[in-house]
C-alpha cells in the first residue's frame, strides 16, 4: 500500500509523539471507568494494552477518537486536542481509524462497498480512485473474490478483515483495535493477526487493546497493564512479560499465561 | 312485496358496478392517506430522536398525542376544521370532502408510522453508529446512508401491517359524509326497500375487504418469518 504523503517525515531522527494522553480521567454516573491514565505514543510504534475485563481499556480506546468525551486530563491526536469542546471530531477520526470487537460492518452494503463508503462521502473522492484503493485493500486483507459478498455471508475473521480495510481506506495516521479477535472463531483469529502484523510492519501506528498475549509479547513496542482504571506497569514486551514488577501484573499474567 | 322480485344474488350482481366504484374509492383514500403518512412519518419519527431538544420534544407530542386520538375524532376534527377552500393567489381552490378524510386518516396513521420508524431506529445496534461516527460520518450522513437503509427491512411488514389498518378504516369515511362503499351500500338499501338485503349488502362488503386485506396480513406474516431468519 502506497505511503499516504502525510506520513512522509516518518523517518525523522526522534519520532514525535502522535498520540499523547495525560491524566485522563472518566466516569460513567457514579462508577469510575480511568483514574488518570498517560500514555505516550510515537509514530510507527504498536502498543498494547492488557488488563482484567472492566479494567477500562476498551473505555480509553474510545476516548482516543472521542466517541467518549472524557471529564479531565489532555488527549492530544496529531496535533489536534481531543479534549477540548470544540474537537473537530470528524478531522480526528480522519486521523483515528477504529475496529471494534464486533466488527460493526454496515450489513446492507457488499464488503467492496462498506470499504468504499467513508472515502466516498466523507472524504468526496472520487468513485472510481476509491474503488480501485478499495480493491487494493481487500487483497490486501486477502479476501480477494469477497468484494461482493454481503457481512452476513463472511466468517467472524473475514467480516473483522474487511473491517480493517474499510478503517485503512481513510488513510489513518493511527489505528485502533479494540479486542478484534475477542469475539472470532479461534481458527479465524490468525488471519487477523496476519494482517495487523503485516500492518506494523508496514510502519502503521497501532494501539491494541488485546487478550492475545503471544500476539501483543511478539508485535508490541510497548505494553501497559491497565487495572481498575489505572495503568499499572508498563515497559517493553521483555520488562512485563519476563519480570513484572507489579504483583497485580504478575497475578494477571499468572492466570492468563 | 312486488311480483317481479329479483333474487337477493341478481341485486349484488347489478349492483357490483356501483359497489366496486364505491370500494375503489377506499382504495383511492387509504393509499393517499398511507402515502402521505409515510412520508409525515418518517419525517417525525426520525425527529423523535434529533440531537435538537425543541424537535425531539414536537415530534414526541405530536406522535404521542395522534397516536392515542380516536381515529373518527380525527376525522370530525378535519372536516370541521378545514375550510371548505383555500385562494391561491385570486382563485378559490376547494377542499373536497374526502381529501379532509384522507388527511384525518393519514394524520393518525403518521403519528402511528413515526413510532414505527422511532423503534426501527433504536433496534439498530448501537455499533453501527459508532463505526460510521469512527469513519467521520456527520450524523445525517449515519441516519441516511447507515441506519434508515437498515430500517427499511424492518419497518416493511409493520407498515404493511399499518396499511390494512388504514385500508379497514376508511368506511368510517361515510361517517363523515364521504361518498365511497358505505354511502354505496346505504343507496343499495335505499333503492330496494327490501330488509333480507341487508345482511347480503353488508356481507359482501366485508368479503370484498377480506379478499383485499388478508393477501396483505399473509404478505406480512412471510415477510415477518423471513427477517426473523435473516436478522
Amino acid at each position: 500500500m502506497e505511503l499516504d504523503p502525510r506520513q512522509a517525515p516518518r523517518e525523522s531522527a526522534v519520532p514525535e509523539s502522535l498520540v499523547s494522553c495525560k491524566d485522563v480521567c472518566k466516569a460513567f454516573g457514579t462508577t469510575t471507568v480511568l483514574r488518570g491514565i498517560s500514555m505516550e505514543v510515537r509514530k510507527g510504534e504498536v502498543v498494547c494494552i492488557i488488563g482484567p475485563s472492566g479494567s477500562g481499556k476498551s473505555t480509553f480506546l474510545r476516548c482516543i477518537n472521542a466517541l467518549v468525551p472524557i471529564d479531565s486530563g489532555t488527549i492530544v491526536v496529531g496535533g489536534l486536542d481531543v479534549h477540548k469542546a470544540d474537537i473537530d471530531k470528524r478531522a480526528l477520526r480522519r486521523k483515528a481509524g477504529m475496529v471494534f470487537q464486533q466488527y460493526n460492518l454496515f450489513p446492507h452494503r457488499t464488503a467492496l462497498q462498506n470499504v468504499m463508503m467513508a472515502p466516498m462521502h466523507v472524504l468526496k473522492q472520487p468513485r472510481k480512485d476509491v474503488e480501485e484503493r478499495a480493491r487494493a485493500l481487500i487483497a490486501k486483507v486477502r479476501l480477494q473474490g469477497k468484494e461482493g459478498a454481503y457481512p452476513g455471508e463472511l466468517s467472524g475473521g473475514q467480516q473483522q478483515r474487511v473491517a480493517i480495510a474499510r478503517s485503512l481506506a481513510m488513510n489513518p495516521e493511527v489505528m485502533l483495535f479494540d479486542e478484534v479477535t475477542a469475539a472470532l472463531d479461534p481458527e479465524t483469529v490468525g488471519d487477523v493477526l496476519v494482517t495487523i502484523r503485516e500492518l506494523a510492519a508496514e510502519g502503521m501506528t497501532c494501539i491494541l487493546v488485546t487478550h492475545e498475549m503471544g500476539f501483543a509479547r511478539e508485535l508490541a513496542d510497548q505494553i501497559y497493564f491497565t487495572d481498575a482504571g489505572r495503568i499499572v506497569e508498563q515497559g517493553s514486551p521483555q520488562e512485563l512479560f519476563g519480570s513484572p514488577r507489579d504483583p497485580r501484573t504478575r497475578a494477571f499474567l499468572e492466570r492468563i499465561l | 312485496m312486488s311480483a317481479g322480485k329479483e333474487t337477493i344474488l341478481a341485486v349484488l350482481v347489478n349492483w357490483t358496478p356501483y359497489i366496486l366504484k364505491g370500494f375503489a374509492i377506499n382504495v383511492f383514500i387509504s393509499i393517499v392517506s398511507m402515502a402521505l403518512a409515510t412520508v409525515l412519518g418518517v419525517v417525525v419519527g426520525v425527529g423523535q430522536i434529533s440531537t435538537n431538544r425543541a424537535v425531539r420534544s414536537v415530534c414526541w407530542a405530536f406522535t404521542n398525542f395522534f397516536r392515542n386520538a380516536p381515529w373518527l375524532v380525527l376525522l370530525f376534527y378535519c372536516m370541521l376544521l378545514l375550510p371548505f377552500q383555500f385562494r391561491v393567489g385570486g382563485v378559490a381552490v376547494a377542499i373536497p370532502d374526502w381529501a379532509k378524510a384522507t388527511l384525518g386518516i393519514a394524520i393518525a396513521a403518521a403519528a402511528n408510522m413515526s413510532d414505527l420508524v422511532r423503534g426501527a431506529i433504536q433496534s439498530i445496534p448501537t455499533g453501527q453508529w459508532e463505526s460510521a461516527e469512527s469513519l467521520a460520518f456527520t450524523r445525517r450522513q449515519t441516519l441516511f446512508l447507515v441506519i434508515l437503509p437498515q430500517c427499511i427491512k424492518r419497518l416493511l411488514p409493520p407498515w404493511m401491517n399499518l396499511y390494512a389498518l388504514v385500508m379497514v378504516s376508511t368506511p368510517l369515511c361515510a361517517i363523515v359524509g364521504v361518498n365511497e362503499i358505505m354511502t354505496v351500500a346505504a343507496d343499495i338499501l335505499a333503492a330496494n326497500t327490501r330488509h333480507d338485503l341487508l345482511i347480503p349488502v353488508y356481507f359482501y362488503i366485508l368479503l370484498l375487504f377480506f379478499f383485499y386485506c388478508y393477501p396483505i396480513a399473509r404478505m406480512t406474516q412471510r415477510l415477518e418469518r423471513r427477517f426473523a431468519v435473516i436478522g
